[in-house]
């Protein structure tokens, strides 16, 4: 139960922080947020959060923002099925690994993205649309120590598995 | 096709608390600062409105006779064409989407009577229409997205044409517009009204640049659109059910 509390609320959060309004010039600069929370979920949590989670926070995200309806969807469940595989590794990693491991990721995600704009005949018409990738990895520790204090706060144990 | 729209719809309701909460900061800086303003502000604001009023009035004076000079001889023409409709004024929710999404979202849906097609305006302009109608909410596909087409007339020569939404520039493009055509720098086109999508005679957008490249089979022209597609906080929503998509 604390753990679907907790983890329902921080995807609600990456949701909200996702549709929040932004000046203009960092519209292209705003973080996954629904990616890097699932991604830290699955690492912590393999055995609730996962594949399906991600589908249906994808179908979600979609809704939200208008998108093709299951294209974040796919994105989603496509990064976060690499992240269950690795997450023993990522789990071990040096934050600094971990977050290039995290640009990759994302990088994958956004390169989903484009292909299906693209299909739609509307991919994103300049190359700031990768930028995301970037301020994802560098958000990465912060959203990482910051998820992890959380769980302590709502007494959930890290066990690793 | 239309059972993924139904899909769509349902999975828009619980969307539309999220949405609601996510617009509320912007809404609570928009009361506070509202609830600040100098006195002087709102003095100058009035006497502008004032005659800004008095201006438009004169105007509608002159508006009222054509209209009805208008429907008289449309009545003659048994043309069916209604000039006043229904409408309903809706706000934007400030909900930010993907910055490659051209859409916006309203606070107004299915229990207002929004339906899918429906033609969306603000003071200046065609906006565009909706695509997605939720019980509490409903997404505005604007003009300048690429999917968008709409059909469109000269003011100063008559010619018709269709605009299509340009991704790249947020202008919108005439469609198969032949090089030899009289179409000018500062030209204004108003919705045909062909394609029953959209009412006749709206602002659609200027002439903005006319490019004739002979290596083209068609003059490219883009539009600068009337409507402050980004800017706009309300809009109108116009019941016109000629041919709505259901």
């Amino acid at each position: 139960m604390r753990y679907l509390n907790a983890i329902v609320i921080t995807l609600s959060a990456a949701l909200f922080l996702t549709l929040l309004p932004m000046p203009e010039w960092t519209v292209w600069a705003r973080p996954a947020w629904v990616l890097l929370v699932l991604i830290f979920w699955t690492m912590i949590a393999p055995h609730r959060v996962n594949v399906g989670i991600a589908w249906i926070t994808g179908l979600m995200l979609d809704t939200l923002t208008g998108t093709m309806l299951g294209e974040h969807a796919l994105a989603l469940t496509i990064v976060v099925y690499f992240a269950y595989r690795l997450r023993m590794r990522m789990n071990m990693f040096p934050m600094l690994q971990q977050g290039l491991s995290i640009f990759l990721f994302v990088v994958i995600y956004q390169i989903i993205i484009y292909v299906l704009q693209g299909f739609c005949g509307e991919a994103p018409h300049t190359s700031l649309f990768w930028l995301s990738s970037l301020t994802s990895m560098l958000l990465w520790p912060w959203l990482f120590g910051m998820l992890r204090d959380y769980c302590h706060r709502a007494r959930i144990s890290l066990a690793v598995n | 096709m239309t059972s993924f729209n139904s899909i769509r719809s349902v999975l828009s309701l619980p969307a539309a608390p999220v949405q609601y909460v996510v617009n509320l900061p912007t809404r609570i800086v928009d009361d506070v600062s509202k609830y600040f303003r100098s006195h002087n502000t709102l003095v100058a604001e009035n006497a502008q409105f004032k005659s800004e009023q008095l201006l438009l009035r004169i105007r509608l004076q002159r508006l009222v006779a054509i209209e009805s000079e208008n429907d008289y001889l449309k009545s003659l023409l048994r043309s069916s064409r209604k000039v006043n409709g229904r409408t309903l004024i809706a706000e934007l929710l400030a909900v930010a989407a993907e910055p490659f999404v051209n859409q916006v979202t309203l606070d107004k849906g299915r229990r207002d009577g929004v339906y899918v097609g429906q033609p969306v305006l603000d003071a200046d302009g065609v906006m565009g229409q909706i695509i997605e109608a939720g019980p509490l909410t409903s997404r505005v596909l604007l003009i300048n997205d690429s999917r968008s087409g709409i059909a469109v007339q000269n003011v100063r020569s008559g010619i018709r044409a269709v605009a299509s939404g340009n991704n790249y520039s947020d202008r919108l493009h005439l469609l198969y517009v032949p090089k030899t055509t009289d179409i000018r720098i500062g030209d204004l086109f108003l919705t045909s009204g062909l394609g029953d999508h959209y009412p006749e005679g709206y602002p659609v957008g200027k002439v903005v640049s006319v490019t004739k490249d002979p290596s083209h089979q068609f003059a490219e022209i883009y539009l600068q659109p009337s409507a402050h597609l980004d800017k706009s906080r309300q809009v109108l929503l116009i019941w016109y059910q000629k041919n709505a998509l259901s």
